[in-house]
């Protein structure tokens, strides 16, 4: 019998989940959505998410090799934010655009900042305001729609003809004064960008997320809500529920409230705190939606929201056990 | 009725089938046995016997030293072979009393003689505690005549029997439930008579429905105590979250049990008492649990104080192969042994072997997930006062709350990345603890 045992302090016990195993399931809660978008978009909306996590992987494993640094590829962070980047891309985005969005995305806004953790921002969403401001008439270039739930139907529908026409997406569309069609919306016969499109697809990866405990709603919830109340305040329709349901389908929102605000990095650890993000996040959405230039707004909201997490956590920290009555100590 | 609970902590895999049907067995020490004279918070007791002096079992052979300290009694029989250092639990070199055992077991006069409580005064029945060298037996040892001691008896509105045993692989409390309600019962009624405006209550997590069940058949007709089911979770029996499921008070770090009128005693601690005050027993021996997926066969065991673990572990028909880890104690809280020649102490729960050490995970970046936010039963954030001691910053560790931290482990438990948030946070406290006195 060996007189020398392992020693370390207390606990000695592990849980099972580990960063790896959250990413790869947030890989796998991506997978509906991205299989709709390859469906919706053709073949090459694949080429495109191929590039962006190649490009993410490769970026992070060459500065960690360069910078002598642990390499962490797989720890799957950078492949979730390769498929999101691709997510939040049109499906004619050129292919080099969207290999320099995701650069941009791992290096400058997280490897720099120290990595996994570190990054005070959504790195996918860094990279496509990147390529927004870089390239902002490809990023809003949709094509129409390659029709395939109409085309079974057989004969051409108005909705193809209006895509044809406009290649706009839903929410352009609304701004304009058209109508638009929302089991169209929630399934993602629709256009926009890769994997923002199909609601049903992404709430079924998020009910995943939420089953696997990955995620909670709070932030999806009081986000989605608090925008509903915001445009029916100030959306200049009021109750009227087609409206409202076009806004909570399109412009990414469902991506964005279950995918990307629910980011741990880049979101409030404190319970609190998720709820005022939430709705700070919603409101901003509804401002940006209502009063602002273009007719998304989700991924700008977003990115404003996490600008202020270290403010929120510092104004939402909870008070120990036994401790509720005291003020906390500057 | 719910079972009573608190917010926050974990479902550990618990490891209790290994051991929890296999009843208590007693074990005798070979010829060597170890008294260490601190097995408890607070002064080291002095030796009271010399090198070749004959000792009985029974015979205090370590006094306690000044209030916060507690006696030491042998037992064995034999003759005191040295008086030195010896290896603790955790690694301490501890003066100890080394005693010959001449396997007769004589006992001192009086020893084991039936006494009615009763009959007792409140002081008498302390000084029986106090002399019979009783400490909390699940896991912290603090003196129980100061526990027994509150300011004012009168305020204590609560006498808790923590039967929890939420701590992993741990069953020797089960057993003793299932084995011996009876003297828990007497246990607790010798306490409720030191605090007459106290409501007994025995609380049992519900994962060990039949210890429930035996025990409320016990005291249906004693209006003064009762069984309070608590939700399986760990920590559920830890003092704080254990008075807030009962009683829902709240406790925090800078206050005793007793300040919200509550006095908490562990299982195998209110049977010692019954021993010490009804069969003039004093604290000699323990029960262990010997488990773990690197123990040929689980059991749990009546020890006798002083044994060596090594013994304890060949009782157990030693181990079925190469084994990562040794604990004294259980998972969660116990501590890891580099080597088994330690001897079993008043606070001694468990000896849990691991084929593999699931500790020796590599640590990774925070991924501010938020779980260990979630399972603190103290509702702090760990990771800012993990972070904040990792740093070495007191300010920021005082800040986040890190002195409310229990040490229970939980963060550390699920932290994805690997994180020693709980080693983190223990280490700074006791170093902001150690300033704090200054």
């Amino acid at each position: 019998m060996s007189d020398m045992y392992n020693v370390s302090a207390s606990p000695h016990a592990r849980s099972k989940v580990t960063t790896q195993r959250i990413m790869f399931d947030v890989a796998l809660a991506l997978v509906p959505a991205g299989a709709f978008g390859i469906y919706n978009f053709g073949l090459r909306a694949l080429v495109v998410m191929l590039v962006c996590v190649g490009a993410c992987v490769l970026t992070e494993f060459v500065y960690e090799k360069l910078m002598k640094k642990t390499v962490t590829i797989m720890d799957g962070s950078a492949l979730v934010t390769g498929l999101l980047l691709a997510y939040n891309l049109p499906v004619s985005m050129p292919l080099w655009m969207a290999f320099l969005g995701s650069v941009f995305a791992i290096l400058i806004v997280k490897m720099v900042f120290g990595g996994l953790g570190q990054n005070f921002m959504n790195p996918a969403l860094g990279g496509r305001a990147f390529l927004v401001a870089s390239f902002g008439s490809y990023m809003n270039n949709f094509e129409p729609v390659k029709k395939v739930a109409t085309d079974v139907a057989g004969g051409a529908t108005p909705w193809d003809a209006v895509d044809a026409v406009s290649s706009a997406t839903p929410l352009a569309m609304l701004k304009n004064g058209e109508t638009v069609d929302i089991l169209d919306m929630f399934i993602g016969n629709i256009n926009g960008t890769i994997g923002e499109v199909s609601a049903l697809a992404i709430l079924v990866g998020a009910a995943y997320l939420v089953i696997r405990k990955v995620i909670s709603l709070r932030i999806p919830l009081t986000y989605i809500l608090s925008f509903v109340v915001f445009m029916i305040l100030f959306g200049g329709k009021g109750l009227d529920v087609n409206f409202l349901l076009a806004h909570v389908c399109g412009g990414g929102l469902m991506l964005g409230a279950f995918f990307m605000a629910t980011d741990y990095v880049t979101s409030p650890i404190t319970v609190g705190g998720q709820v005022i993000f939430g709705i700070f996040l919603g409101v901003l959405t509804g401002i940006f939606r209502v009063f602002g230039g273009s007719s998304e707004g989700v991924s700008y909201a977003i990115l404003m929201g996490n600008l202020i997490v270290p403010l929120i956590e510092k104004i939402t920290l909870p008070k120990a056990f036994g401790r509720e009555g005291r003020k906390h100590e500057k | 009725m719910g079972s009573a609970t608190f917010k926050g902590g974990i479902h550990p895999y618990d490891g209790k089938e290994l051991s929890m049907d296999r009843p208590i067995r007693t074990l005798l020490p070979k010829d060597e046995v170890v008294f260490l004279m601190s097995q408890h918070i607070g002064a080291p007791a002095t030796p009271t016997v010399a090198v070749n002096d004959k000792v009985l079992v029974g015979q205090i052979i370590g006094a306690a030293t000044g209030f916060i300290s507690a006696n030491v009694v042998s037992s064995v029989s034999g003759t005191v072979k040295a008086i030195e250092p010896r290896q603790a639990v955790n690694g301490d070199k501890v003066n100890a009393i080394i005693v010959t055992n001449d396997h007769e077991y004589t006992t001192v006069e009086d020893f084991g003689k039936k006494r009615d409580y009763t009959r007792l005064s409140k002081e008498q029945i302390r000084n029986i505690i106090k002399d019979a060298g009783i400490v909390g037996m699940g896991g912290a040892g603090f003196p129980t005549h100061v526990k027994m001691t509150p300011k004012d008896d009168d305020k204590i509105e609560y006498v808790i029997v923590n039967g929890a045993e939420c701590e992993p692989y741990l069953t020797s409390d089960y057993r003793m439930m299932m084995e011996e309600p009876e003297r828990i019962v007497n246990g607790l009624k010798i306490i409720l008579s030191l605090f007459t405006r106290a409501k007994g209550v025995i609380a049992i997590e519900d994962n060990k429905p039949e210890a429930i069940e035996k025990l409320s058949k016990m005291v249906r007709n004693n209006p003064s105590i009762e069984v309070c089911p608590l939700k399986t979770k760990y920590p559920q029996g830890g003092e704080r979250s254990l008075i807030y499921a009962v009683t829902g008070r709240k406790v925090n770090s800078s206050m005793l049990p007793a300040d919200v009128g509550c006095v908490v005693s562990n299982i195998d601690t209110t049977i010692s008492i019954g021993m010490a005050v009804s069969e003039s027993t004093p604290l000699i021996r323990r029960i262990v649990t010997v488990t773990g997926d690197a123990i040929a066969e689980p059991c749990n065991y009546n020890v006798r104080i002083g044994m060596s673990y090594r013994e304890v572990l060949e009782a157990a028909g030693g181990l079925t192969g190469p084994v990562e880890k040794i604990i004294s104690g259980g998972p969660m809280m116990g501590m890891a042994l580099f080597s088994l020649d330690v001897p079993v102490a008043k606070t001694s729960s468990a000896l849990l072997c691991l084929k593999e050490d699931e500790a020796t995970k590599p640590e990774s970046a925070c991924i501010r997930c938020g779980r260990c936010a979630t399972v603190c039963p103290g509702h702090i954030i760990p990771q800012k006062a993990a972070d904040a001691a990792m740093h070495d910053d007191l300010e920021g560790f005082i800040k986040y709350d890190g002195l409310e931290c229990c040490e229970c482990g939980c963060c550390t438990y699920v932290c994805p990345a690997g994180r020693n948030l709980t080693q983190a946070l223990k280490q700074m406290r006791k170093k902001a603890l150690a300033s704090r006195k200054k």
